[in-house]
């Protein structure tokens, strides 16, 4: 196990140096930094001074040692439009991101796993037909539409709920919502065809023939061993509820790292990009990293084929 | 062929993806044609009129018109193009690029296996709204980028995919005599392993054509794919936002529009993958 664990380790800090170094690589795809950072119309002097304070008129290979050293400390340079450390700009935002991201993924998964469990257990009823219709038009509604039309009946239309912004939690269910739906669609889905799978399995047969109550059944033997898919599909739908709390930030003007970076990225303050997505990566291979530990303590085979 | 329409044809959800997507083609093929109005002429008289189903005036706008003045219907219709465009070019550099790193890393397999499928991990550190967010934000945005962007996001998948498929085929009987026969690697990769690669293949681009839709109309949405004044449906979204009080329409139907082609590429790629081969069903 601890085998399993060094390794996972290993591969998680090759992972935030893949990060770093895909960071370093972008920020060079122009060729010139500078030209990048400074505002347009800046003289050739100002541009010659701004290389050298930055260090970009070194060997690149110094450059990218001296940005790795600097990085892992958390030292993306100052932010151009804040004039102030680009991490400590992004980290004042990170709990507003976190709190939105945690509640979705509760609801997401409350709401997911019900209607996977419904549809699984109905099957053949117009009620799965129902749930299966919803999930699929849910997997194919992009999350900023869904915002779009939350907003037009819930905040416009009924006036029940604040359009966008930051405070009560009357702020937070409107943006919470759209991601939560998101993911949901997808947990539902996966939990439903995983379900189908195992209700054919002989164990589940016998359980059956013993006379065991139903509930206990479905809930002891399928939904237990159902779920380890829906846990394997965490790290995926981390994924994807980062790059969802971007999109709904930015609709529902929620003051997390999200919207920070799209603004960053208008602006052209490139360190606060650079930080924003090193932060957010960070925390999508921090959540692989548990997901893939837990899982090996849920499931004794995937550490033994390592 | 006469199989593949038959089953397509029992299968309801299979044939509805379909037309949708027939649909979606030919219209973006003869967006000039089909569009009632021209997409980017502005009518400031006209401004926000809401849909009518009126068949008589000039004033007609089936699906109502944007803030200054341009029919919705043909904006839909003339973005339905830059969507094709952009997503059909994604997903075919992405697949090139990845179905070409995937027949090297299952072929050669050793060191060279060990590096592309290192990258292909690393790259999915990054969520790749993120990872097109940070390429965006140096290159600035551009259609060229965007789709540059988009195809940089998708190979990983391509390149999984075709080195199972690779590793598989390696060593099975017909590719073995053609090597006993003395044909070189690169004859033994197109010839004989690179068609059997590519049912795989084709079932992974379809549900990719359903990620890189969406992921290209989010970052018009953001403001940072399709540039006006042409036509997008995430950029027409976004625009609607700051009407969603008084004009509904302008958001809603590009909004429809997206879900639909979303989901009809969604439900052919699930059929195509069940029908083609049940085991890639891990594939998303």
């Amino acid at each position: 196990m601890s085998r399993y664990v060094l390794f996972r380790l290993g591969e998680a800090l090759i992972s935030v140096w893949g990060l770093l170094t895909i960071i370093f690589v972008a920020a060079r795809l122009t060729g010139d930094p500078a030209l990048l950072m400074l505002p347009i119309g800046s003289t050739e002097a100002q541009l010659a001074e701004f290389r050298h304070q930055m260090g970009f008129d070194r060997p690149l290979w110094e450059q990218y040692v001296t940005f790795l050293i600097n990085a892992v400390q958390g030292d993306f340079g100052e932010s151009l439009l804040h004039q102030r450390p680009a991490m400590e700009v992004v980290l004042e935002r990170f709990p507003a991101t976190l709190q939105l991201a945690l509640t979705a993924l509760v609801m997401g998964a409350v709401i997911g796993l019900v209607t996977g469990f419904v549809a699984a257990l109905k099957r053949g009823t117009i009620l799965e037909l129902l749930a299966m219709t919803l999930a699929l038009l849910g997997q194919a509604t992009p999350i900023f539409w869904l915002g779009v039309v939350l907003i037009l009946v819930f905040a416009v239309q009924l006036g029940w709920l604040p359009a966008g912004g930051y405070g009560t939690l009357a702020h937070l269910v409107l943006p919470a919502i759209t991601l939560a739906l998101f993911i949901s669609a997808s947990i539902a889905r996966l939990l439903r065809s995983s379900m189908i799978e195992i209700l054919k399995e002989n164990y589940i047969r016998t359980a059956f023939a013993k006379g065991l109550i139903i509930r206990r059944i479905h809930m002891h033997h399928t939904a237990r061993n159902a779920l380890i898919p829906v846990v394997t599909m965490l790290g995926i739908l981390a994924g994807e509820l980062l790059s969802g709390a971007v999109v709904a930030e930015t609709i529902y003007s929620w003051p997390g790292v999200g919207s920070l970076i799209i603004l960053a990225v208008q602006s052209k303050d490139f360190p606060v990009v650079q930080a924003g997505v090193a932060i957010i990566s960070l925390n999508f291979i921090l959540i692989n990293l548990v997901v893939d530990l837990t899982y090996g303590l849920l499931d004794p085979r995937i550490r033994i084929e390592r | 062929m006469k199989r593949f329409l038959h089953h397509l044809v029992a299968s309801r959800a299979g044939l509805f993806g379909a037309i949708c997507v027939v649909l979606f083609v030919a219209v973006s093929i003869g967006a000039p044609i089909l569009a009632p109005k021209d997409p980017l002429k502005i009518n400031l008289a006209d401004r926000l009129a809401s849909p009518t189903l009126s068949l008589s005036t000039v004033g007609n706008y089936p699906l109502g018109t944007d803030q200054i003045g341009r029919d919705i219907l043909s904006r839909i219709i003339s973005g339905s193009r830059v969507t094709l465009i952009v997503a059909a070019t994604a997903v075919l550099l992405g697949g090139a690029m990845g179905i070409s790193l995937g027949l090297v890393a299952g072929y050669f397999g050793g060191w060279i296996e060990r590096i592309i499928m290192r990258l292909a991990d690393l790259q999915l550190s990054i969520p790749l709204l993120l990872f097109a967010l940070i390429v965006i934000a140096v290159l600035g945005p551009s259609l060229v980028n965007l789709v540059i962007v988009l195809a940089l996001t998708g190979w990983t998948r391509f390149a999984r995919i075709t080195r199972g498929e690779v590793l598989s085929l390696r060593e099975r009987e017909f590719v073995l005599s053609a090597k006993g026969a003395g044909a070189g690697h690169l004859r033994i990769l197109f010839r004989h392993i690179l068609p059997n690669v590519l049912t795989a293949a084709i079932v992974v681009a379809t549900l990719e054509l359903a990620r890189v839709v969406i992921l290209e109309s989010a970052l018009s949405f953001l403001g940072l794919g399709v540039q006006p004044p042409n036509a997008s449906w995430g950029r027409m979204l976004a625009d609607g936002r700051e009407y969603v009080a008084t004009a509904w329409w302008l958001s809603t139907f590009p909004g429809v529009a997206i879900v639909l082609i979303v989901l009809g590429v969604n439900l052919l790629g699930d059929w195509m993958r069940d029908f083609f081969d049940p085991k890639l069903s891990g594939v998303r």
